[in-house]
């Protein structure tokens, strides 16, 4: 092995040079640099598709048991759910043939045991402090009352923004029910109304992002889910 | 180059020619997401992996590229395994790739795995650099770790996620914010130029009694 590996580097040393020294080879020279890049690049496509391909299933698997998971924890007492995409501004059950699920926005709607209907999940990224927010949250589409959230990507910064997901209090107040529209206050001025939420100290925005987020989630969605019946169709065994 | 022993090939960028401490480079993803032993350690890892596989694979076919595509044929092939470290991360370690975020992909312009590429493999064996990515990939690691170890003791209270404080630590928070990333590398900095200025007037010293 040492031997080949030698000999390769004499060539380097003789090669190049010659194509220094001799201008009418640049033209041979010109199409081997392209062809070293243009090979180069379709071996990396290459390797870099086989491992997506090994790897793609686990991620989506992966993805779903985490959304599975977040549907389960902002809308308590759901043992099963089921999907609606929206396409265009009406909400089915089945994507249209030919398209990615991926493509809609999806709202999930959660029952219990009974088959009783519990309320709807979605989710909604808006600006924080940092980056975009993303937040699932559940609620009763005929009420407006919020049920739970949790934020699915957050860029907030650490010890004071991350509050919006680390601090349970904070979290606690979206399941005791709160009634949209929420409105975030400053701790300890609340005056018991029901849509109030005590805002984190210090991190006053990020706690605003996450009211506005459900609070325009909530107007967002609610008239879209007044067109379809939520109640009749048999939920469908959550995958 | 050829003066060196495979052995001094391995052991130059643990400590004598750190890649972080010592020759700066690759400082972006060293501050930007050590802090915690955690993420260190995913980091380290993902640019062990991209830093070998590149030095392996451009050490190998060396001779077939022209010098004057080298440097984006050395990105291609490192951004190659970048992605690859990407998506293996996304799927065995879900958790530590969120956490490390637009970072691994940033790996690509990490300087010290071009500059590895630029100064060694191109001009040495596969089997050197080998040891020569080895070595700066530990080196490297080894750098962050002290970072992540700094900065998550200081910042949250614990280590490797175990908590060493009594519940009355009062957290450092700006240790874990880009600033505190900054503060550590410079007091690290710090104390080995020290180290190093005291060792020399010590040799000074002793070859002036001798």
């Amino acid at each position: 092995m040492n031997e080949r590996l030698k000999s390769d580097e004499i060539e380097v040393t003789v090669v190049d040079p010659e194509v220094q020294q001799e201008p009418e080879e640049s033209r041979v020279s010109t199409l081997r640099l392209v062809a070293t890049l243009a090979i180069a690049g379709a071996l990396a496509g290459l390797l870099i598709v086989m491992v997506n391909l090994h790897t793609k299933p686990i991620i989506d698997v992966y993805r779903a048991e985490q959304l599975r998971l977040a549907v389960y924890e902002v809308l308590p007492g759901v043992t099963n759910y089921r999907t609606l995409y929206r396409v265009d501004d009406t909400l089915v059950s089945e994507v249209p043939a030919g398209a990615k699920a991926s493509d809609f926005r999806q709202a999930y709607v959660g029952y219990d045991d009974d088959g009783d209907l519990v309320g709807v999940a979605v989710s909604r990224g808006e600006s924080g402090f940092a980056d975009v927010v993303l937040v699932i949250f559940g609620f009763e589409p005929d009420t407006g009352i919020v049920l739970g959230k949790k934020v699915l990507e957050s860029k907030e910064t650490p010890g004071l923004g991350d509050k919006i997901f680390k601090d349970l209090d904070f979290v606690q107040q979206f399941f005791d029910r709160p009634q949209t529209p929420l409105k975030a206050i400053k701790a300890g001025t609340g005056k018991g109304l029901p849509g109030e939420i005590d805002a984190i100290t210090g991190a006053t925005i990020s706690s605003k992002v996450v009211v506005s987020i459900i609070n325009n989630g909530v107007a967002e969605w609610q008239p879209l889910l007044e067109q379809v019946n939520l109640e009749q169709t048999l939920p469908e065994e959550a995958q | 180059m050829r003066s060196t022993t495979p052995s001094q090939d391995l052991i130059r960028g643990i400590w004598k020619e750190n890649p972080v401490l010592i020759q700066m480079l690759g400082l972006c993803p060293a501050l930007a997401v050590t802090n915690t032993v955690k993420n260190a350690l995913a980091m380290s890892a993902a640019t062990f992996f991209v830093l070998t596989c590149s030095s392996i694979l451009i050490s190998s076919v060396k001779s077939l590229i022209p010098k004057e595509v080298r440097i984006s044929s050395y990105i291609l092939v490192i951004a190659t395994f970048v992605t690859l470290a990407d998506m293996l991360l996304q799927a065995y370690a879900p958790v530590q790739h969120k956490e490390l975020g637009a970072f691994i992909a940033l790996i690509v312009v990490n300087c010290m795995i071009l500059g590895r590429q630029e100064a060694f493999s191109s001009r040495n064996t596969v089997y050197r650099s080998l040891l020569d990515a080895i070595g700066t990939g530990i080196g490297f690691t080894i750098a962050l770790l002290m970072l992540g170890g700094f900065r998550e003791i200081l910042g949250i209270g614990t280590f490797f996620d175990i908590p060493l404080f009594g519940p009355d630590f009062e957290p450092w928070v700006v240790m874990v914010l880009p600033a505190g990333g900054f503060l550590t590398l410079g007091f690290i900095v710090l104390a080995m130029g020290y180290h190093e200025e005291r060792k020399k007037a010590r040799a000074v010293r002793e070859g002036a009694s001798a």
